[in-house]
């Protein structure tokens, strides 16, 4: 099935709330590479206001924001949105979110104030505020894509996040805190849903995760997914630096 | 001595020798002889500071600090000024300054205090040095992998205004919505803005921090941006709007990197006319602020005009060097929207533009270099005809060589050469003759200075 004409239509939620620590490059690495792939790309994004209906989507980015825009985030997830993107979740929507948007995935975020924000609970996680944030480079082992890999990336967050049975961990934190500093998982994986704290930007930096996104978006659509093999020479230089610079992280 | 008593002067005297001591080792720092100091006699800043009664200033804000205190000591005198002039800001800088510039005996001979001051230190030296000035330039997002969060510093800078009540002119910058609103703690605030015709931007850009009301939260509407989200902004929900300048600037003439010819307009209605010889429109927001802090003083307007035109930069920030026959603009690059101005600015200038970059991802950078993906690197892909070659250089220069090749950079333009020394070689042996854009984190510009130095291109760091 070679369609010349296969279309991926990328939807970036909340861009002018939800945009901490340049989260808007995963947005970039994914119209980028799916254009390289020869896709063609739309690309479009939704604020506060009326519901939408995220079925029509194919990949949804969600970015980190402070407690403020979180909290206004959680108010439109109540009122207009949460509902439809849960549904959208169920009908194997890929989505990626970050830090923040993340948390609100999930069941609740705690702040440090002992504030409840609900969240849309798709996946089996809840997220507490805790003592000090866990602030520094991260090297994550991941088999979500069969053999083992690595992610590298960057987190800040004081929020910790505790998986339940319903989520499987992106992967085992090599260097960093990962979701919590204690179990040594760092991220969740439910259907094609991905929440994480890696900043960095991750995507970039990561290209096969970028194409893992993306090969699931065209296997819901189009029942299958063939992606060229791209030049990644100056991806993979800044991903084994990123490595490199993880490893003289204090304590490791 | 009758000024800081006995332990006062023992207190100096161990700064000094620390002070010596740290130079001599090669190190800048002042952080250690600040806090040696400090130990000994924690009152002795405020000793010294008490001493300059011509005017204390303090300088606090995200982006612009250096510079504008340098304005504001160019306008005053340099020689009649105390003034923590390499960006140690901390109060253990600020301490080490005061030190420094004291005579033996405990005196300060200078009239005025110019004080940068991060925002977080901005309520512990507000109480030590008590200004009689204090400005605030605007709120970006800077690493805030080391404060948590912009809402913190903004909260700080409010507590030091608030320790202030009654006793300090606050100048704050209207078109900054974060900043303006602070002026409602305050009741003698004085304002400063651009009221010229001067084209907003054709697109918001991404790092714009405050897009919402700092009253109730709802969507600013702007009638003009003029960088990042500072511009002519207004909340149709609560009326919040941005305060009307009493210090403007009337008219402007950009000259690409060489600097802006400014028409300012002081509250007695004289029109200021000033050459500023640094580039770029956040130097005219810098201008304003020193220009009003002078209003503040009671300083003659051909003063403020003079001092303005005879400021030029400082530091790393857009300074020229020649390098055989290349002449060599270098520019700090730290936070998102500083390094969108400077693009902005470099772009301005005619003819090719060959590119240095060095990210550095040390403490003083901000260990995060997420913040490059905020950058409108976009901006210079559009413009890759006029763009021979980026050299991407520092600790995390393929980080920067990805951010360019997503941006739309063709990859072949991109060059890797994380070592600075290097990075200079290959640039300059590209760069026959014409200009070279050297753009480095903070760190980075310090390695590069020190770099260039060696070859007897900069003056000593010192002597900057
Ligand atoms: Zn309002």
């Amino acid at each position: 099935m070679r369609d010349a004409k296969r279309t991926i239509e990328i939807c970036h939620l909340y861009p002018d709330l939800m945009n901490l620590y340049g989260d808007r490059g995963n947005v970039i690495a994914l119209a980028r590479r799916a254009a390289w792939h020869g896709l063609t790309v739309q690309l479009s994004h939704v604020s506060v206001g009326s519901p939408v209906d995220f079925r029509r989507y194919d990949i949804l980015f969600i970015g980190g924001g402070q407690d403020r825009e979180q909290r206004i985030i959680c108010r439109d997830f109540q009122e207009a949105k949460g509902s439809s993107l849960a549904e959208a979740v169920e009908d194997g929507v890929v989505l990626l979110a970050i830090c923040g948007g993340y948390q609100l995935l999930g069941e609740y975020y705690q702040t440090s104030t002992g504030e409840r924000l609900p969240g849309i609970g798709v996946l089996d996680v809840y997220t507490e505020a805790g003592d000090g944030r866990m602030i520094g480079n991260v090297v994550v082992e991941s088999t979500l894509a069969g053999e083992p890999r690595t992610l590298v990336g960057f987190e800040n967050h004081s929020g910790r996040t505790y998986l339940g049975p319903g989520v499987q961990p992106l992967g085992r934190v090599k260097v960093g805190g990962g979701n919590n500093g204690q179990d040594g998982t760092e991220g969740a994986v439910y259907r094609n849903v991905i929440g994480t704290y890696l900043h960095g930007s991750l995507l970039p930096k990561n290209p096969w995760l970028t194409d893992y996104l993306i090969a699931r978006a065209l296997e819901r659509r189009y029942g299958s997914a063939e992606l060229r093999t791209l030049d990644d020479d100056i991806e993979l230089l800044a991903h084994n630096a990123a490595i490199r610079r993880a490893m003289s992280r204090p304590g490791v | 001595m009758r000024e800081i008593g006995l332990r006062g002067l023992l207190a100096l005297w161990a700064g000094k020798i620390a002070i010596r001591l740290s130079r001599l080792l090669g190190r800048g720092g002042s952080n250690l002889p600040g806090r040696l100091v400090r130990r000994i006699d924690p009152t002795l800043l405020g000793k010294l500071a008490r001493q300059c009664r011509g005017g204390r200033i303090m300088v606090t804000g995200t982006n612009g600090k250096t510079t504008t205190a340098a304005m504001i000591a160019s306008i005053l005198g340099e020689e009649r000024v105390v003034h923590n002039r390499s960006g140690a800001n901390l109060i253990t800088g600020i301490t080490a300054a005061f030190v420094s510039q004291a005579g033996l005996l405990g005196s300060v001979a200078a009239d005025y205090a110019v004080v940068e001051c991060d925002e977080a230190t901005v309520p512990l030296a507000a109480v030590e040095v008590r200004p009689d000035v204090l400005v605030v330039n605007n709120f970006f997002r800077d690493q805030l992998d080391r404060y948590g969060e912009l809402e913190y510093s903004v909260a700080r800078v409010r507590a030091g205004i608030e320790e202030l009540a009654g006793q300090a002119t606050v100048v704050l910058n209207a078109d900054d919505p974060l900043v303006a609103h602070l002026g409602s703690s305050s009741p003698q605030a004085l304002y400063y803005g651009l009221e010229s015709d001067y084209p907003g931007l054709e697109e918001p850009q991404h790092a714009a921090d405050a897009k919402f009301c700092a009253r109730c939260g709802s969507p600013y509407r702007y009638t003009a941006l003029y960088y990042a989200h500072l511009g002519k902004y207004r909340c149709e929900q609560c009326g919040d709007e941005r305060p009307s300048p009493h210090v403007f600037l009337r008219d402007l003439v950009r000259l690409g990197p060489y600097g802006s010819r400014l028409e300012i307009v002081v509250p007695s209605g004289e029109v200021l006319g000033v050459e500023l010889r640094v580039p770029g429109l956040y130097n005219v927001y810098n201008a304003l602020a020193a220009a009003s802090v002078g209003v503040a003083l009671g300083v003659p307007p051909a003063q403020i005009e003079e001092g303005l035109g005879g400021f030029s930069s400082s530091f790393g920030r857009m300074e020229s060097i020649t390098i055989d026959g290349v002449t060599a603009f270098m520019t700090l690059v730290k936070n998102p929207v500083g390094f969108n101005e400077v693009i902005r600015t470099v772009l301005e200038d005619d003819g090719d533009k060959p590119l240095v970059i060095a990210i550095n991802d040390k403490f003083a950078d901000g260990t995060d270099v997420s913040w490059l993906w905020d950058v409108d690197f976009e901006r210079l892909a559009r413009s890759e005809a006029e763009i021979p070659f980026v050299v991407c250089s520092g600790i995390r220069a393929e980080d920067m060589a990805v951010r360019l090749k997503y941006a739309g950079m063709p990859p072949d333009k991109l060059l890797i050469r994380k070592d600075l020394g290097q990075a200079l070689e290959e640039a300059l042996r590209r760069t026959a003759s014409g200009t070279l854009y050297l753009m480095p984190t903070y760190t980075a510009m310090l390695e590069m200075r020190e770099l260039l130095q060696r070859k007897g291109y900069v003056r000593h760091f010192w002597e900057a």
